[in-house]
C-alpha cells in the first residue's frame, strides 16, 4: 500500500502540446481515485506519468515515499489494467496471471498459490488452461485484473478498463471492481471519460480538461457544487442545462426565467439547472400536459421555464423530457458533440427528468420549475462558479 | 508495408490480435452466378504453359540426372532414357565429398539463419521501439545498403575476413552473413503492427526490454520469423559467389561450389553433375512443400525477385 503525490507534473510531447499541465494530486493509501475528463484531456498520459511508461518534461512524481521520476515501471511496484486488457495472446490465463510472479523470479509453490487465490477471488478457476482468445469480454476484463493484481501491487493503475464493455456487463463489472477494491484496500487511481463510473467508483474525482485538474473532491461535492461551467456541464447525467442571462440589482433572468439571488455581480450569467432538479408545475401556454393539469399554474416565488416537449425517452422509472425553452443556450465546453438539428438562435434546448406518471409527449407544453437554491450561477466571461 | 500481407496483431484492434490464436476458417469464395463452377478457366490457358517453361529445366535435369554420359551428350537431345542410371547417384557419393559438402552447407545455413533470426530481431526491434537519437537517419542507412550490390562490397567483405582469419573456414561464410539489412527491415515493420499494449503491460509486469523481447513479441511473430528464415535459408544454401571467393580446399567447400567440380575444363560429367544438383536441391523443395506460404509472403514483401 501507498500514497501517491503528483506535484506540479507537465507533460509536453514532442511538438510542443502539453499533454499534462502543472498537475498537482495527492492519493492516500487505499484511495480509489476517478481521473475524469472528456478524451484528450490528458487523463490517460497522467495515469501513464505514475507508470512510468511516459517520462515527466517537469514535476516529481512520489510513490509511496520515493520519488519515481528515474524509476522503470516494473521497479514501481505498481500494476496496471489496459483499456484492451493487453493480455498475452500466446499464454493460457495461468501464465498470463503467473507472468507478473515469474518475471520476478518467484518460486514456483508460490506462483501456484498466488495464482489459485486470485482467480478464486475473481472466478478464474474454470479458465486458467485458455487462451486469451477463447474468453469473453468479461471474462478477459478478470484476467486483466487478475494479472494486476496477483502480485499484490501497492498501486493499482486502470485505464478506461470498461470501456470495452457492453453496457449490462460494465454495470456489473463496475460494481464487483467497487466490491473489489473494498476488500483489497489498494490505492486505486482509474481513468474514465464516463461520468457515470466515476461517480459510482470513485471516493474522489479529478475532473480533467486539457492538461489541467479543474476540480477534485468526493463526488457529491463535484456533482453539488461545481467550480465552474465545463465540471457543471460534465458531470451529471443527462448533463445540466445551460441558459444564458443576464444578473442586475440580485435578480437574475434568463428567458422567462427570473428570480432573485442576493449578492450576484451584476453582468452577463451563465443559469444552470440539472435535469433532475426541474419538477412539472403545471401545463404551459396552448398545450396542455395529462397528469399535470390538474395543478396550480406554478407556485409562487419558484422559477418556471416553458417547456416545448419535442422528444421523450422513457427509461422506466422517470422519463427524459427533451424541448426547448425561450432564451439562448450556453455552452460549457464540456460537450462532446454538437447536437445536429439545433435551432440554437431560436429556442434553447432544455431537458427535465420526471416521474414516468407524466405521460409527455412530443408536441406538449409543459411549465416546469426549479428551486431557487439548486439553480448554479456561472461568469459567462470565466465561467466560474458564483456562489 | 509488410502490415498488409502479415495476418497479425494490429495497434487498434485486440481482437485481431486475439485472433492470430484461433484457427479460423477461410471465407469460401462464392461460386460465380453465372455459369457456376468451371473446371477450367481462363487464366488455366496462360498458367500451364508458364508451368511447363518453370518445370521443363526441373524435369530435364531429373531426366539427365538418370542417364549415362553418352546420352548427356546426343543431339537432339534423349528426354527418355533407354535405360535408367540410378548409379549416377552413388557414383557422385563415391568421387566427391559430397555428404561433406552437404554438412557444411547445412552447418553454414543452420548458423546464419539463427544468427539472422536472432539478430535482426533485436536489431529491428530496436529500430520498432526503442527511442534514440538519429533512429531514423541509422534505419535509412540500412536500408540503403539494400541498394548497394554485392559485387561491390565483395573485395572490402574479403579483406575483412581475411584479417579475422576466416579465409577457408565455414566461419568465412557465416560472419559476414549473420545479419542482413533485409530481415532487420522486415522484423521492424512486423513489431510496429503489434500493439504496443502487450509490451507496456510486460514492462510492468516485471519484464526487461530484451525479457519483453523474447518472452512477449517474439512468440508472437510466427509470421516474421518463418520469412526471415525461409529468405535467409534459400540465399545461403544457394549462394556460390562468396563461397567461391572465400573457399579453396574441397572440404571447407559448399554443395553449390562443389558442384562446379564436376565442370571441368575439357569435359563436363554432364549426368553426374545433375545428380549431384537434384540431390542439393532436394532441401530446397522440401522446404518448399513445408513454408510454400512465407515463401510467397516473404518475396512478395520484397517487391524483389527470390
Amino acid at each position: 500500500m501507498a500514497q501517491v503525490r503528483l506535484d506540479a507534473v507537465t507533460k509536453e510531447f514532442a511538438g510542443g502540446v502539453c499533454a499534462v499541465s502543472e498537475v498537482s494530486l495527492e492519493v492516500p493509501d487505499g484511495e480509489f481515485l476517478v481521473l475524469v475528463g472528456p478524451s484528450g484531456c490528458g487523463k490517460t498520459t497522467a495515469l501513464r506519468l505514475i507508470a512510468g511508461l511516459e517520462k515527466a518534461t517537469s514535476g516529481t512524481i512520489t510513490i509511496g515515499t520515493e520519488v519515481v521520476n528515474g524509476i522503470s515501471p516494473r521497479d514501481r511496484d505498481i500494476a496496471m489494467v489496459f483499456q484492451n486488457y493487453a493480455l498475452y495472446p500466446h499464454m493460457t490465463v495461468y501464465r498470463n496471471l503467473a507472468f507478473p510472479l515469474r518475471e520476478r523470479r518467484t518460486p514456483k509453490p508460490e506462483i501456484a498459490r498466488r495464482v489459485a487465490e486470485i482467480s478464486a477471488i475473481l472466478g478464474l478457476d474454470e479458465l486458467l488452461k485458455r487462451r486469451p482468445a477463447q474468453l469473453s469480454g468479461g471474462q478477459r476484463q478478470r484476467v486483466a485484473m487478475g494479472r494486476a493484481l496477483v502480485r499484490e501491487p501497492s498501486v493499482f493503475l486502470l485505464d478506461e478498463p470498461l470501456s470495452n464493455l457492453d453496457a449490462k456487463l460494465r454495470v456489473q463489472m463496475r460494481a464487483e471492481l467497487k466490491r473489489l477494491h473494498q476488500k483489497l484496500g489498494i490505492t486505486t487511481v482509474y481513468v474514465t471519460h464516463d461520468q457515470v463510473e466515476a461517480m459510482t467508483l470513485a471516493d474522489r474525482i479529478v475532473v480533467m480538461s486539457a492538461g489541467r485538474t479543474l476540480q477534485i473532491g468526493p463526488p457529491q461535492e463535484i456533482y453539488a457544487k461545481p467550480v465552474n461551467l465545463f465540471v457543471a456541464g460534465f458531470i451529471g447525467s443527462p448533463a445540466m442545462n445551460l441558459l444564458r442571462g443576464k444578473a442586475a440589482g440580485s435578480r437574475v433572468t434568463a428567458g422567462e426565467l427570473a428570480f432573485e439571488r442576493p449578492g450576484v455581480p451584476d453582468g452577463e450569467v451563465v443559469v444552470g439547472i440539472r435535469p433532475e432538479s426541474l419538477t412539472v408545475v403545471g401545463a404551459g401556454g396552448a398545450g396542455g400536459v395529462e397528469g399535470a393539469g390538474g395543478e396550480p399554474p406554478g407556485p409562487p416565488g419558484l422559477p418556471c421555464l416553458d417547456l416545448h416537449v419535442d422528444l421523450v425517452e422513457p427509461l422506466g422509472e422517470t422519463t427524459l423530457v427533451h424541448g426547448t425553452v425561450s432564451g439562448a443556450v450556453a455552452e460549457s465546453g464540456a460537450e462532446e458533440e454538437q447536437s445536429i438539428l439545433a435551432d440554437a438562435a431560436a429556442r434553447a434546448p432544455v431537458t427535465a427528468v420526471l416521474a414516468s406518471s407524466h405521460e409527455a409527449r412530443p408536441g406538449d407544453r409543459m411549465r416546469v420549475a426549479a428551486p431557487p437554491d439548486r439553480i448554479y450561477l456561472f461568469d459567462a466571461g470565466t465561467g466560474e462558479a458564483i456562489r | 508495408m509488410t502490415g498488409d500481407t502479415i495476418p497479425g496483431a494490429r495497434p487498434a484492434s485486440r481482437d485481431k490480435a486475439d485472433a492470430r490464436t484461433r484457427k479460423q476458417p477461410r471465407p469460401r469464395r462464392e461460386p460465380r452466378e453465372e455459369g457456376g463452377r468451371f473446371l477450367f478457366s481462363p487464366w488455366h490457358l496462360v498458367l500451364i504453359p508458364l508451368a511447363v517453361v518453370m518445370l521443363v529445366p526441373m524435369v530435364w535435369m531429373l531426366v539427365t540426372s538418370l542417364e549415362t554420359l553418352n546420352e548427356t551428350r546426343h543431339f537432339p537431345p534423349v528426354l527418355l532414357p533407354h535405360t535408367l542410371a540410378p548409379g549416377n547417384y552413388a557414383q557422385v557419393l563415391q568421387q566427391a565429398p559430397f555428404a561433406r559438402w552437404f554438412l557444411n552447407t547445412l552447418i553454414v545455413t543452420v548458423v546464419t539463419v539463427a544468427g539472422n533470426l536472432l539478430l535482426c530481431a533485436m536489431a529491428g526491434y530496436a529500430f520498432a521501439r526503442i527511442k534514440f537519437f538519429g533512429r531514423e537517419v541509422v534505419f535509412i542507412l540500412v536500408l540503403a545498403t539494400l541498394m548497394i550490390p554485392f559485387q561491390v562490397v565483395m573485395i572490402p567483405t574479403f579483406i575483412i575476413v581475411k584479417h579475422l582469419g576466416l579465409i577457408n573456414t565455414l566461419g568465412g561464410l557465416i560472419v559476414p552473413n549473420l545479419a542482413q539489412a533485409f530481415g532487420i527491415f522486415l522484423f521492424r515493420q512486423f513489431f510496429r503492427t503489434l500493439p504496443v499494449e502487450l509490451e507496456e503491460a510486460a514492462r510492468i509486469d516485471g519484464a526487461s526490454r530484451i525479457g519483453v523481447l523474447f518472452r512477449i513479441v517474439l512468440p508472437l511473430s510466427g509470421p516474421v520469423l518463418a520469412t526471415v528464415a525461409v529468405i535467409t535459408f534459400l540465399y545461403t544454401w544457394n549462394d556460390f559467389l562468396w563461397p567461391l571467393i572465400t573457399i579453396y580446399s574441397p572440404n571447407n567447400m559448399t554443395l553449390q561450389l562443389g558442384l562446379t567440380t564436376f565442370e571441368g575444363t575439357h569435359q563436363t560429367v554432364t549426368n553426374l553433375l545433375m545428380a549431384a544438383n537434384v540431390m542439393s536441391l532436394l532441401p530446397v523443395v522440401l522446404l518448399f512443400f513445408l513454408a510454400q506460404r512465407y515463401f510467397i509472403r516473404g518475396i512478395a514483401s520484397t517487391g524483389l525477385k527470390g
